[in-house]
C-alpha cells in the first residue's frame, strides 16, 4: 500500500536483555560532535522534540539522550508515501572524566538539540615548558 | 571425462556473467545511508486533502521556499553546518548539510490558494487541499 523506505533514520540499538517501557520505536539521531578549546559541543537532529520532551542523563561516564515525540502525525488518514518513521530518539555516549559535569548546558531549537559539555579545568590544554637539562 | 563435463557446463552457465549479476544485485540492495535524501518527507492523504510532513531540524522556516504547481509540491532551502574554527575539530559529522530541492507528487491537483504551512519543533507540516475542478463529480441517476 504505502511506499516506505525508511533510509533516513536508523533504529536505536538496545543492550541485550534491556527493553523499552514505551511501546514505540526509537531512532538514533544524527549527531555532530565539535571539540572546541574549552568545550565539546554535541548537536543532534531530533525533529519533533522540544525542551520539555528531551531527557539528558549522565550516569558514571555514560551520557544518554532521550527525546520523546508526539504521535500526532499518525492520524486516521492512511500514509500515502513515507520516508521516515515517527518515534522517539535515543543515543548514548561515553564521555571522559574531564568534563565539568555541573556546567553541562542543553538547548533545543527547531528540533535540534545542542549540548555544551565544558571541559574541566584540569583537562584544558596546558603548554608544558621544556627545560634544558643540566 | 570430467573436463568434458566442465566445458559443457561452461557453455550453458557463464560464471562471470553470474558474478556480474550478483554484484549488481548486491549494489542495488545496499542501503545508500549517506546518499539518503534530505529532508525526509511523509505524505498523508485523507479524502480531498493531503498533509505533507517534512523533517527539517535546524532549518529556519523563513529560508524554506515552498511552491505548488499542478500536482507537485516543491521545497527548496539549505542547511549550513557550524564551521570548525581554529583549534576546533569535528569528532563526528553525521548531520546532513547543503542545499536541497525536493519535489513531491500528489495523487490530485492542488488548490494552490488554500495551501497552509506550519512549522513546529523542526517539522514542517503543509496542508494541501484538492482543487475543486479535480474533485470527482457525483452523477445522479435519474430514474425513467
Amino acid at each position: 500500500m504505502a511506499t516506505t523506505r525508511e533510509l533516513q533514520k536508523k533504529e536505536a540499538e538496545m543492550p541485550d536483555g534491556v527493553e523499552r517501557t514505551r511501546p514505540r520505536k526509537a531512532y538514533t539521531p544524527s549527531v555532530d560532535i565539535l571539540e572546541k578549546k574549552d568545550e565539546i559541543v554535541v548537536t543532534a537532529d531530533m525533529p519533533g522534540t522540544d525542551e520539555r520532551s528531551v531527557d539528558i542523563s549522565l550516569e558514571k561516564n555514560v551520557l544518554t539522550i532521550y527525546g520523546m515525540t508526539d504521535p500526532e502525525q499518525q492520524k486516521a488518514s492512511r500514509p500515502f508515501y513515507a520516508e521516515y518513521g515517527v518515534g522517539d530518539y535515543q543515543r548514548a555516549f561515553t564521555i571522559s572524566e574531564e568534563i565539568d559535569r555541573d556546567g553541562i548546558k542543553a538547548t533545543v531549537k527547531n528540533g535540534v538539540l545542542r549540548l555544551v559539555l565544558p571541559k574541566a579545568q584540569a583537562a584544558k590544554t596546558r603548554k608544558i615548558e621544556v627545560q634544558a637539562g643540566a | 571425462m570430467i573436463w568434458s563435463d566442465i566445458s559443457r557446463f561452461n557453455r550453458t552457465w557463464d560464471p562471470w556473467s553470474e558474478l556480474d549479476r550478483m554484484q549488481r544485485l548486491f549494489r542495488d540492495l545496499a542501503v545508500p545511508a549517506a546518499a539518503a535524501e534530505f529532508p525526509a518527507v511523509n505524505v498523508w492523504v485523507t479524502g480531498d486533502e493531503a498533509e505533507v510532513t517534512i523533517e527539517l531540524p535546524g532549518v529556519d522556516p523563513k529560508d524554506v521556499d515552498i511552491s505548488v504547481v499542478g500536482k507537485t509540491l516543491t521545497l527548496k532551502g539549505s542547511r549550513n553546518p557550524e564551521e570548525a574554527k581554529d583549534e576546533e575539530s569535528y569528532h563526528r559529522r553525521e548531520r546532513w548539510s547543503g542545499s536541497f530541492n525536493r519535489a513531491v507528487d500528489l495523487p490530485f491537483l492542488i488548490n494552490a490558494n488554500k495551501v497552509e504551512a506550519r512549522f513546529s519543533k523542526g517539522i514542517l507540516t503543509i496542508t494541501l487541499p484538492r482543487a475543486e475542478e479535480d474533485k470527482p463529480k457525483k452523477i445522479n441517476v435519474i430514474s425513467a
